[in-house]
């Protein structure tokens, strides 16, 4: 798993991220209005500036309280390059992935 | 309900219908918490203690569930199903730890009361690995096998864990506490850096009693646990100990989590005031109520059984034979392999540390085989050590070839037992949602670089213990090497100690420099061994070279370049 980051020039952007309350599988807060989750950071949705980014927290945060679907909901950085998504740090990029020392496992695995 | 029949493995101990009936029932209260809080019933808030209270986290990836294996003694059957629920419910594998546990990663949720039913079935459980309360007693791996050994610290350890589980004062403590216990002149359980660090010994009439340390421990702030007792008699143990957990109960800070543990308040207080404020309190609790009576030492010690080991001698002929045939059998034994209090018998480290492989990490089919293996040469019993490995402490020393030969056969058969290869290493950030950096890749690169089982055997003692973070989960403090994982400005740097010791002779690691990235680790390693090999002296440990030269020419070479 490459975890350089050769994409310093690129602006940041925000997504959503939580675990699954069911089975703690890592999920993205999905584009659209409905407060959707989706598996694959591929698939979320992606905010360009900060304030649009907290009014999505915040909704994240009072669905997944609300509906028992998702826990430890945040907002992490990542930067979009030659088409990947990538995130600013390693934590994420990693989560997003699986572990770097088990490139069988984790969503990873399914690429 | 099918359970170990008392006695059928020798050295475990063995439940009584109290414990079942307690943990069947822990089992069932969990169900109902689980299911409160998917139909939510229950907070986030509300639910974390307690499913930490039953070993669960949320790690990067899914749940973590970490699962009790008190004082490292498991049975062969326990392992299976250790096995099974990593296949079933995991991804096939499972992480031992350095507190003696087995830790799995990908766990669900909704399966965890059906995994703790299961592991109820072989007298298993997943309690006291998480929060503010007493965790899993830590003890010698050796137990009650070791030449050296003069207590067997598993029947303290027991009482301690029967002591400690429920107790009203120990549930919510102001921090985690740790304990562990030594029952030889040797150390290996580094006690003086645990909370309580325990040395069970004998007086001139044959008397057991015990040493207290207190104070110690690794993290963000490294101490070494103070002498606070010399000698506290086998009928006090328990009174003694929760004098010393009242007077934490009662001036531990629980107003910053930095400093709660107890090694700050014994710091902040001083030891002689510490050990003051304790005497006062176990003078008060000394009586009937707190005597650990000997007959209840006896009854469990008598539930722990006892291998039924046979009249042998020491090296025989055709394990002598084995080892003059097969170099690679000879090294293994003279690495891994351990004296044994009965002649005849030995205990053999298996690795879980291959080169180039992930530190603790056994797969189903792994821990189905040890167990195997067990059964066959070591009365059904096991132990799982801090150093992340497993031992099978009874093994007829004329049986250690077939051992060996099974063993190698499945990757298990490495010769690195305390050499260079036999990292320490936490998760890490490739798991662990605490983690600022990976641990894992960095004990991988290292233990490849020295896979040659000469060359580590050359080297000699030196451990090296990594840590992702400063929660030191790796014990970097006291590797002779430690590396501790750094986040700078995003990216991933590694902090080098050296002269760390868990032994008796106890001593926190000094920083040699500044923090460099992973791919400098690895060569600062090597630019270390090699400026030992070149300054030791004959049959000089690294640590004792390290102390008679000083850090400046080891500084010079991994710093030359910078």
């Amino acid at each position: 798993m490459a975890l350089s980051d050769k994409s310093r020039n690129e602006a940041v952007l925000k997504a959503i991220t939580a675990n699954r309350l069911r089975d703690g599988e890592v999920i993205f807060l999905a584009p659209g209005p409905d407060l959707g989750w989706v598996e694959r950071l591929d698939a979320a949705a992606l905010f360009e500036d900060a304030a649009a980014a907290d009014t999505a927290l915040a909704a994240a945060k009072a669905q997944a309280e609300g509906e028992q679907f998702a826990v430890d909901v945040y907002a992490f950085d990542l930067r979009v390059t030659d088409g990947q998504r990538v995130p600013v740090k390693t934590r994420e990029r990693i989560r997003a992935l699986g572990p770097t020392v088990r490139i069988d496992l984790g969503k990873q695995a399914a690429a | 309900m099918n359970h170990i029949a008392p006695g059928r493995n020798a050295g475990v101990y063995s439940y009584d219908d109290i414990d079942r009936r307690f943990v069947a029932e822990r089992v069932e209260q969990f169900r109902a918490q689980v299911e409160r809080r998917l139909s939510g019933e229950l907070t986030e808030d509300e639910f974390k203690p307690l499913r930490l209270m039953n070993g669960l986290y949320l790690q990067l990836h899914a749940y973590m569930l970490r699962i009790a294996v008190p004082y490292g003694v498991l049975t062969a059957r326990q392992l299976r199903k250790l096995a099974e629920i990593g296949r079933k419910y995991d991804k096939g594998y499972g992480h031992f730890t350095t507190r003696q546990n087995l830790q799995f990663n990908w766990i669900k949720l909704e399966d965890t009361p059906a995994i703790l039913h299961e592991l109820a079935e072989v007298d298993m459980h997943a309690l006291q690995t998480s929060g503010n309360c007493v965790r899993n007693v830590t003890t010698d791996q050796f137990v009650g096998a070791a030449r050296d050994e003069v207590v067997d610290g598993r029947v303290y350890a027991e009482i301690l864990r029967q002591w400690t589980t429920l107790h009203p004062e120990f549930t919510f403590l102001p921090r985690k506490f740790k304990i562990a216990i030594m029952g030889s002149d040797a150390d290996r359980a580094a006690i003086r850096v645990h909370d309580v660090g325990v040395f069970a010994k004998r007086n001139e009439r044959g008397e057991v009693g015990f040493t207290f340390y207190v104070g110690g421990g690794l993290g963000r702030s490294p101490f070494i646990g103070k002498l606070i007792r010399d000698w506290v008699p086998e009928e006090d143990f328990v009174a003694y100990l929760e004098a010393i957990l009242r007077v934490y109960n009662q001036y531990g800070r629980r107003d910053n989590i930095y400093k709660a543990r107890i090694k700050i308040l014994v710091h902040e207080l001083g030891q002689e005031k510490f050990t003051q404020e304790v005497e006062e309190e176990f003078a008060r609790l000394r009586g009937p109520k707190y005597r650990l009576a000997p007959e209840v030492v006896d009854e469990i010690r008598r539930r722990f059984g006892g291998p039924a080991f046979e009249t042998l001698t020491d090296e025989p002929e055709s394990f002598q034979a084995a080892k003059a045939a097969n170099p690679d059998f000879a090294r293994w034994v003279a690495v891994n392999v351990l004296a044994h209090k009965v002649p005849g018998y030995a205990a053999a480290t298996i690795s879980l540390k291959p080169a180039g492989g992930i530190p603790g990490d056994a797969t189903s089919e792994q821990m189905e085989l040890i167990a195997d293996l067990a059964d066959a040469h070591s009365f059904g019993e096991l132990r799982v050590s801090h150093a992340q490995n497993l031992v099978l402490a009874h093994v007829r020393q004329d049986e250690l070839f077939t051992l060996w030969t099974a063993l190698e056969a499945n990757g298990l058969g490495t010769p690195n037992a305390g050499l260079i290869g036999d990292i320490i290493a936490c998760p890490g950030l490739d798991y662990c949602a605490l983690a600022n950096a990976r641990s894992i890749p960095l004990a991988q690169a290292i233990s490849a670089r020295f896979a040659d089982p000469a060359r580590q055997q050359t080297i000699g003692e030196l451990g090296i213990k990594i840590s992702g973070c400063i929660n030191a989960c790796g014990h970097h403090h006291v590797g002779a090497i430690g590396i501790l994982g750094v986040d700078k400005k995003g990216e991933e740097f590694y902090q080098i100690t050296v002269g760390g010791d868990p032994t008796l002779t106890t001593a926190i690691g000094d920083i040699l420099g500044p923090a460099v990235t992973a791919d400098e680790t690895v060569d600062a390693i090597e630019a270390i061994v090699e400026v030992y090999l070149s300054n030791r002296h004959d049959g000089e440990r690294f640590i004792d070279t390290l102390k008679r030269v000083g850090h400046g020419p080891f500084k010079e070479r991994v710093y030359a370049a910078h």
